[in-house]
């Protein structure tokens, strides 16, 4: 849908996991949900958080694939595993960095988040950031974000040297520009990369 | 004999629950087709009635569409919501009358079924006199029928005995709303709520009992606002608060004294809209005067620090808000703790502006509809008094009957269970009403239930009450009748009949009708269609507190709801009451009521020495008849399990997923513990929707508020020991 985003705010989600029921209304893979949907640690905390897929600019389940089964469209959108493709051979559900793509047993293959695509093609919004009720997904204007949130969207995630991008994008605190949680982000070896906030 | 058949495996195999997760026709036929109908109705569940959109083929309801253009909601909706679209095609659902047999039920012709009501209540009337027939409605009914069913009791019927489950849910809030306000509505629209510098969530479970409103809270700290949440758990939207005070059960009162207390006592009261606009201030100044920080810190477990904080965010705002449901309701002090958080409101002026305002959170779906228009049993139409002979004169002269002739007030809904259990009364017809899993101390509900000598329901699913009936109406649910209800912002809105109710099932309203006729009334019933009933009720309620004379359906769909009272037709409705400081007492004043602490009705003591509390999760409704039969829903918290804080758990030697006896004065339970540190040390907390041995009602108690009639369900004492294994299901 023209001129929307996609953002992730965990801090306001309720672990309703109306977002879970709603994907698998969705047209595209009716009656299996694409949502990653955690708790947290339920003894400890009432922490909850959803996720979709991050569409990674670079995406690291597409390099791994054996079988070039995933693509990435031109709007950003990284799809599920072709089916005529896919081998359901494991190697995305064990290199994503995120943790998203999913080996669904049924069709032997690979699913994961498409964004709703049938929806997203035709103006609608997904069905996951529609129904949210407390909009920690949400699908609106990167003016809407900025407008509204006291988070800040950030898209640049650090794991271990690696350096991801993707289209959808995080609420942080708003100093936060890049997220970093491996120390190796921070650690000096004289030839690569380092998150900025290591300086 | 109204005792369940005695086989309930058969019963449970025959009528469920079972579990439905596919729609008609199963996943793959129904992404592929085209030409369906999309209606624009609301959800048939909680308060909050949001707006959605149902896919419809071959009537038969397939799926939903967010509707994103509904105000309120904006397209957002609870797993509920999303879910509720798989009941009308399921296997349960009643598709004819039934008659109870020898063992169990057998399908009926209407005429049997309807002649057979009509003659056993016919009979009781005559042996035992007028009231000895009951009638028990529910907040979850369009508008439409709740007038219907209120109507049916004073006009077919002619008993004083007419109540519904609304009082299980809202009536604390709306005797002291009442009382203080002069009406039982709340006072802001919802989109007054970003707008708040301070929000005050006391006693409401927002995340899981009413989700779409986490939104406007989020969208409030977005702007700036405050947080506070008072609950004994960490709720959901706790995790976001500025200040979260841990009130012990049943203390709530305590603590808001203990708040007005030091507002009273620091000056952040609001004497120039104390003066102009109130009376009776100095009852409640006497009344908190002893209710020092240090005595209500005592008492309610908040650190008397946190009761100063408190009471200056609250007294230093002119744009506070307050929110509060059933955890400030469920108690025998219930009236007590919602008029101390309207005093609060009233002594800080933070009332009748935009973003300034008490609101009480309806939990049911028509919780303010079903209110309003004569269910209750002390109220006619318009939420008019039935006792007031002005009232009692408008209502009988558009009904065509004379004053005289109308009933006075009756009992309330667990009066009447208690009355039936007596044997007072001897008959009974329910629709929308469960309450073998919703009223406190089942097994006393359920030896009631048993002494009935006749016992009628009209249900679409067959719940765990009905199973006791001796004639089952197959009814209709929501979406197979048109009609209106009022969401808890008292905002009147269009429910669209989206599909004919299957099989030989019929409309609600019609079953009504039908039965006013075989007892002779029904020149007072000529109703074919909803509309005609909304007519009649337009005009009943014409002058009256919630006045929808000027509200149409055509009106509702124009401009997307309309807020009552509505008093004529080029009226636009009132979203927000009390602007100017108008009260709608006579005197256009609010009131100050005098606060008395009393404890609880079941106190703790070395036997019973940790408290219970009850409440709901985000996947079920009320007594569960429809959600617990919805299979996607059932996975999502699949049994009620008994939440404690890891201090107590190590008391007892208890780990996560350990069996649990719980005991209480009235009985025991048994169910797996869920450790977790988002409790009180001292409190333990089991979910509701569940019958037979997993009902939390197996151990509340039947204490009442003395003025609401509800049942103190938020506060029970019990004591738990580990348990070798399950006790089975029944």
């Amino acid at each position: 849908m023209f001129g929307m985003e996609f953002y992730v705010d965990p801090s306001r989600c309720i672990g309703c996991q109306s977002c879970l029921k709603a994907c698998e209304e969705c047209d595209t893979h009716r009656g299996v949900s694409m949502i990653n949907f955690d708790f947290v640690d339920r003894e400890e905390t009432i922490a909850t958080a959803a996720y979709v897929c991050w569409h990674c600019d670079n995406p690291t389940c597409a390099q791994v694939c054996p079988a070039d089964a995933i693509k990435k469209y031109e709007d950003g959108i990284v799809g599920s595993s072709l089916k005529p493709r896919c081998i359901a051979c494991s190697n995305c559900v064990l290199a994503c960095p995120f943790g998203i793509p999913k080996l669904v047993q049924q069709s032997e293959q690979m699913m994961k988040c498409d964004m709703c695509y049938d929806r997203t093609s035709v103006g609608k919004r997904p069905m996951c950031a529609t129904v949210c009720p407390s909009q920690a997904l949400a699908y609106v204007t990167p003016e809407t974000i900025a407008a509204n949130r006291r988070e800040k969207p950030v898209n640049t995630f650090w794991f271990g040297n690696q350096k991801i991008t993707t289209k959808v994008y995080m609420m942080a605190p708003a100093d936060v520009t890049e997220v970093a949680i491996d120390v190796a982000d921070y650690v000096w070896e004289g030839d690569h990369e380092l998150v900025p906030q290591a300086f | 004999m109204a005792k369940a058949p005695a086989d309930l495996n058969q019963l449970h195999g025959q009528f469920g629950p079972h579990l439905n997760y596919t729609p008609p026709g199963g996943w793959q036929a129904e992404s592929h087709r085209e030409d369906e109908k999309l209606i624009k109705t609301h959800c048939c569940f909680c308060g909050q009635q949001c707006g959605i959109q149902l896919k419809v083929r071959d009537n038969r309801v397939t799926g939903f569409e967010p509707w994103e253009d509904f105000p309120f909601n904006r397209g957002m909706l609870c797993p509920k919501g999303v879910k509720r679209y798989l009941q009308g095609s399921h296997p349960d659902r009643l598709l004819a009358p039934l008659m109870r047999s020898d063992t169990g039920f057998r399908p009926a012709t209407w005429d049997e079924a309807l002649d057979f009501t009509a003659r056993r209540l016919r009979e009781l009337q005559e042996k035992y006199g007028p009231d000895s027939v009951a009638v028990y409605g529910g907040a979850s009914l369009t508008t439409e029928k709740a007038y219907l069913v209120g109507k049916f009791a004073r006009v077919a019927l002619r008993t004083r005995h007419i109540d519904y489950n609304g009082r299980l849910c809202m009536v604390s809030a709306g005797t002291a709303y009442k009382g203080a306000l002069g009406v039982d509505r709340a006072p802001n629209p919802w989109s007054d709520i970003p707008k708040a510098e301070v929000v005050m969530v006391i006693g409401a479970n927002i995340g899981e009992c009413a989700p779409i409103t986490t939104d406007y809270i989020w969208r409030a700290r977005d702007n700036g606002a405050k947080l506070i949440v008072a609950d004994p758990r960490f709720t959901p939207i706790a995790r976001n608060a500025d200040l979260y005070l841990p009130v012990r059960p049943g203390t709530d009162l305590a603590l808001l004294m203990g708040m007005l207390h030091v507002i009273i006592r620091d000056g952040l009261t609001d004497r120039e809209f104390i003066d102009a606009n109130t009376t009776g201030f100095e009852k409640t100044e006497e009344s908190v005067a002893p209710w020092t920080p240090g005595r209500a810190a005592e008492v309610s477990g908040v650190a008397p620090e946190a009761i100063e904080k408190v009471a200056h965010l609250v007294g230093e705002s002119r744009r506070a808000m307050f929110l509060h449901a059933r955890g400030l309701e469920h108690h025998s002090k219930g009236v007590e703790n919602c008029e101390a958080v309207v005093a609060i409101a009233l002594a800080t002026g933070n009332i009748g502006r935009e973003g300034a305002g008490p609101v009480m959170v309806t939990g049911q779906g028509n919780g303010q509809g079903g209110r309003e228009h004569g269910q209750k049993c002390d109220q006619l139409p318009g939420q008019r008094s039935l006792t007031d002979p002005a009232a009692r004169a408008h209502v009988a002269g558009v009904w065509g009957i004379s004053p005289d002739e109308l009933p006075q007030p009756g009992y309330t809904a667990v009066e009447i269970m208690n009355a039936i259990h007596a044997g007072e009364i001897k008959g009974l017809l329910s629709i929308c009403f469960n309450p073998l899993v919703s009223l406190p101390e089942a097994a006393f509900t359920r030896e009631a239930l048993e002494k009935l000598e006749f016992f009628g329901v009209i249900d679409f699913f067959l719940s765990e009450t009905a199973a006791h009936a001796d004639v089952v109406l197959a009814g209709s649910l929501q979406e197979e009748e048109e009609g209106v209800t009022a969401s808890l912002e008292a905002r009147v809105i269009h429910i669209q009949k989206a599909v004919d109710p299957p099989g030989d099932a019929r409309r609600d309203s019609e079953i009504i009708c039908d039965l006013a006729r075989r007892l002779g009334r029904g020149e007072f019933f000529p109703f074919q269609e909803p509309r005609e009933i909304f007519e009649e009720l337009r005009l009943a309620s014409r002058g009256g507190l919630a006045d929808y004379y000027g509200i149409t359906y055509e009106k509702i769909d124009a401009q997307k709801g309309v807020f009552w009272p509505c008093p004529t037709l080029e009226h636009p409705g009132t979203p927000r009451l009390f602007e100017g400081g108008r009260f709608f007492h006579p005197d256009g004043k609010a009131r100050f009521m005098s606060l008395t602490w009393r404890e609880s009705g079941d106190p703790v003591d070395a036997d019973f020495p940790i408290y219970l509390t009850t409440g709901r999760v985000v996947s079920q409704y009320l007594s569960g008849t429809q959600t617990r039969r919805i299979g996607a829903l059932v996975d999502q918290y699949p049994e009620p399990k008994l939440e404690l804080h890891p201090r107590l758990a190590a008391q007892y030697g208890i780990a996560t997923g350990d069996w649990v006896r719980i005991t209480s004065r009235r009985s025991e339970m048994t169910l797996q513990a869920m450790v977790v540190r988002t409790i009180r040390p001292d409190t333990v907390f089991i979910p509701y929707h569940w019958p037979d041995r997993r009902s939390a009602n197996r151990l509340t108690h039947r204490t009442l508020d003395p003025r609401s009639k509800i049942p103190e369900y938020k506060v029970s004492a019990c004591r738990i020991e580990k348990s070798a294994a399950s006790a089975g299901d029944f």
